[in-house]
């Protein structure tokens, strides 16, 4: 088992000053009304006392009495947007006065990035992301770059929206492997456990305490409520790997009326990673600037070939999107697509709630 | 292939060394790697594809069209149907294109040997089983029958007619050819290319492999031709076509159930996606 030490409310400032001092360091601020994960030198840029309200189509942001740093769940983005980037510039090309042309490859910026207080199903999207980039056949050279000697800092919740559904995933509240260092907040400060050498070197130089057994108790019956207070569950009958071997439904069409195609869920889900190659010529026509942009399954684009769009209904794209996410994601990565973080639901303007649907497809009722 | 920087996006400049014009809209573009390193490193397997690049406008797959066991030049037959391949029609001798590539999986040749051989391709679909044609055409008598049945939809779209007239010359080869629409003088068939199926002579399914390229409604019917007479759905061989942007698995554009046709395909056999084939959406 780590070890685990108590960061009282008073080190954090220093905690952050001391991480500061070897990384860029990420972490969650307060912008455009929402939790918004941004580069952080202090612990007063941190949202104390914010808690969200999250619901189908729903969120909100509100302040409370009690000033705690992690009362939020989260916001539209976990940190995926400092990995894979929205736009990413991948290489240029210039068409010297000869026809000729000098291709040059983008160097991804070299830093070692910290990631302070994110979420454990943001934490499982991550390593779901590696699987895509990191394939060692063919390895993304620039969210390698990003990726490589990141330093993660972990905020087990405390707390469940009305949206999350991690438990229903095979996840939980809690990180149990693959961080740095992991806090649970609980009274007077957070519980601070040890994931490698570098976290028990600055909880040295931070002079912290071993937590007492009570303190992890405590910490332990939070996160424990958390789980238990996730109303969104997938009966674990209704196998979302089911979805494949049920393509002919008759609810694909209930939900398809529901659904605008407008690819929100794509935008904010931690774990989609399509994305479209895009061309930026210069005005002279001689250089060229070639691009990735986060794209979405649920554009008429995604699927064009000459001629013909494979996809060109908003019931095909649905079907795509939620039947790749929970079932031909195993037969790629051998996980599932989905860390129930709940984001798809609270950012779908129509409130389409993903599990509820996948209960409907999935379970055993007449249909066969 | 050389990968600078460990960039897999990257492509290597190309010259047009030469372009045959093979219909009004059809045409081969073959290639040469500026860097003799790269175009001597090269190498690509029959069914294989390059993601080629215009300067400013962008890339698209195409299937690798050359002899596999010559690198001289490697030819890649592009017909105009979108802004890309617009651009690419504009090219002449002396002009530079990017090459990234080859990726995807290639058609069987090795574990087929001794076995007899049906390739059926619809329009364009030709293209990149030439490749594979070759490979068997040069090695004869390493393979049984051979069988090449072509359809286009106006006799007017058929290119290659000089190697479906030379293929055709090769001993225990029967080559057939169909157009939908003909004009005076064709000297092939009317109708479908699933309509020459029954045409086959000598045409044994259990000792048999097909590969097929072209329109997907087309595989289907010919599929179930090729079953009804005696084949397996593991020794029928599909190229499957799906927008591609990077090639290498990353993208997610050529999604189809649970594989990627970038990097598991663009080859699959049957009984691989027999469950997923016509099915709406997929």
């Amino acid at each position: 088992m780590n070890a685990i030490y108590i960061l009282p409310y008073e080190k954090l400032d220093h905690f952050i000053g001391l991480v500061v001092k070897d990384f860029r360091l990420i972490g969650p601020t307060v912008k455009h009304q929402q939790i918004v994960y941004a580069d952080i030198i202090n612990a007063a840029q941190l949202p104390w006392g914010y808690v969200d309200n999250q619901d189908a189509g729903r969120y909100q942001l509100s302040k409370q009495e009690q000033p705690t740093v992690f009362g939020w769940v989260n916001g539209a983005q976990g940190i995926k947007p400092f990995l894979f980037k929205s736009i990413e510039l991948l290489w240029q090309v210039e068409r010297d006065s000869n026809g000729k042309l000098i291709f040059s490859p983008k160097q991804p910026k070299q830093e070692a990035l910290a990631f302070f207080g994110i979420r454990p199903c943001d934490l499982r999207a991550l390593l779901i992301q590696d699987k895509v980039f990191l394939d060692p056949n063919h390895t993304d050279a620039h969210y390698a770059a990003y990726r490589k000697n990141n330093f993660i800092i972990v905020a087990n919740c405390t707390r469940s929206s009305n949206n999350c559904f991690c438990v229903a995933m095979q996840g939980y509240p809690k990180a149990n492997a693959d961080f740095d260092i992991a806090l649970t907040e609980i009274e007077q400060g957070f519980t601070f456990e040890i994931g490698s050498e570098k976290a028990l070197a600055y909880a040295k130089q931070l002079q912290l305490l071993p937590a007492s057994q009570q303190q992890v108790t405590s910490a332990v019956e939070k996160i424990d409520a958390a789980a238990a207070a996730q109303t969104k569950k997938i009966d674990p009958i209704n196998d979302p790997k089911k979805l494949m071997q049920r393509l002919d439904h008759p609810y694909w069409n209930e939900v398809a009326k529901q659904c605008l195609s407008c690819g929100n869920c794509t935008q904010v889900c931690p774990t989609c990673f399509c994305h479209d190659e895009v061309e930026q010529p210069s005005l002279d026509g001689n250089n060229s600037e070639h691009l990735r942009e986060w794209g979405s399954c649920f554009t008429q684009n995604h699927s064009y070939i000459h001629g013909k769009t494979i996809r060109p209904d908003i019931k095909s794209r649905y079907k795509q999107w939620l039947t790749h996410k929970f079932s031909t994601w195993h037969d790629q990565y051998g996980t599932s697509g989905c860390v129930g973080c709940g984001r798809c639901i609270t950012w779908c303007p129509t409130g389409i709630d993903t599990p509820y649907v996948i209960q409907q497809i999935c379970k055993d009722d007449d249909h066969e | 292939m050389n990968k600078p920087c460990n960039n897999p996006y990257l492509p290597q400049p190309a010259e047009v060394i030469e372009r045959i014009d093979e219909s009004a809209t059809i045409f081969t573009l073959r290639l040469k790697f500026v860097d003799p390193n790269i175009h001597a490193a090269y190498s690509f397997q029959p069914g294989q594809f390059n993601m080629l690049y215009l300067h400013g406008v962008g890339e698209i797959a195409i299937s690798i069209v050359s002899d596999p066991t010559d690198n001289t030049l490697y030819d890649h037959t592009i017909r105009v149907v979108g802004r890309v391949t617009k651009g690419f029609a504009q090219l002449k001798v002396g002009d530079q294109i990017g090459i990234r590539g080859p990726y995807g999986n290639h058609w069987p040749y090795q574990t087929i040997i001794g076995k007899d051989v049906l390739v059926i391709t619809g329009g364009l679909g030709c293209a990149p089983v030439v490749a594979a044609i070759n490979y068997f055409f040069q090695r004869r008598d390493q393979y049984g029958r051979i069988f090449i049945v072509q359809g286009v939809k106006h006799s007017n779209d058929l290119i290659y007619k000089d190697r479906f007239a030379a293929w055709a010359q090769h001993p225990n080869t029967q080559v057939l050819i169909a157009a939908g629409v003909t004009i005076k003088g064709w000297p092939w068939y009317k109708g479908t290319t699933v309509d020459l199926l029954p045409k086959l002579i000598q045409f044994n399914g259990a000792k048999t492999t097909a590969l097929i390229c072209g329109p997907e409604i087309m595989m289907y019917y010919a599929i179930k031709a090729l079953i009804a007479r005696g084949m397996s759905d593991e020794s029928i061989y599909l190229s499957i076509e799906r927008n591609m942007q990077c090639g290498i698995g990353h993208c997610g554009h050529c999604q189809l159930g649970p594989f990627f046709v970038c990097k598991d395909g663009p080859i699959f056999s049957y009984a691989k996606l027999k469950p997923l084939l016509m099915k709406e959406g997929f």
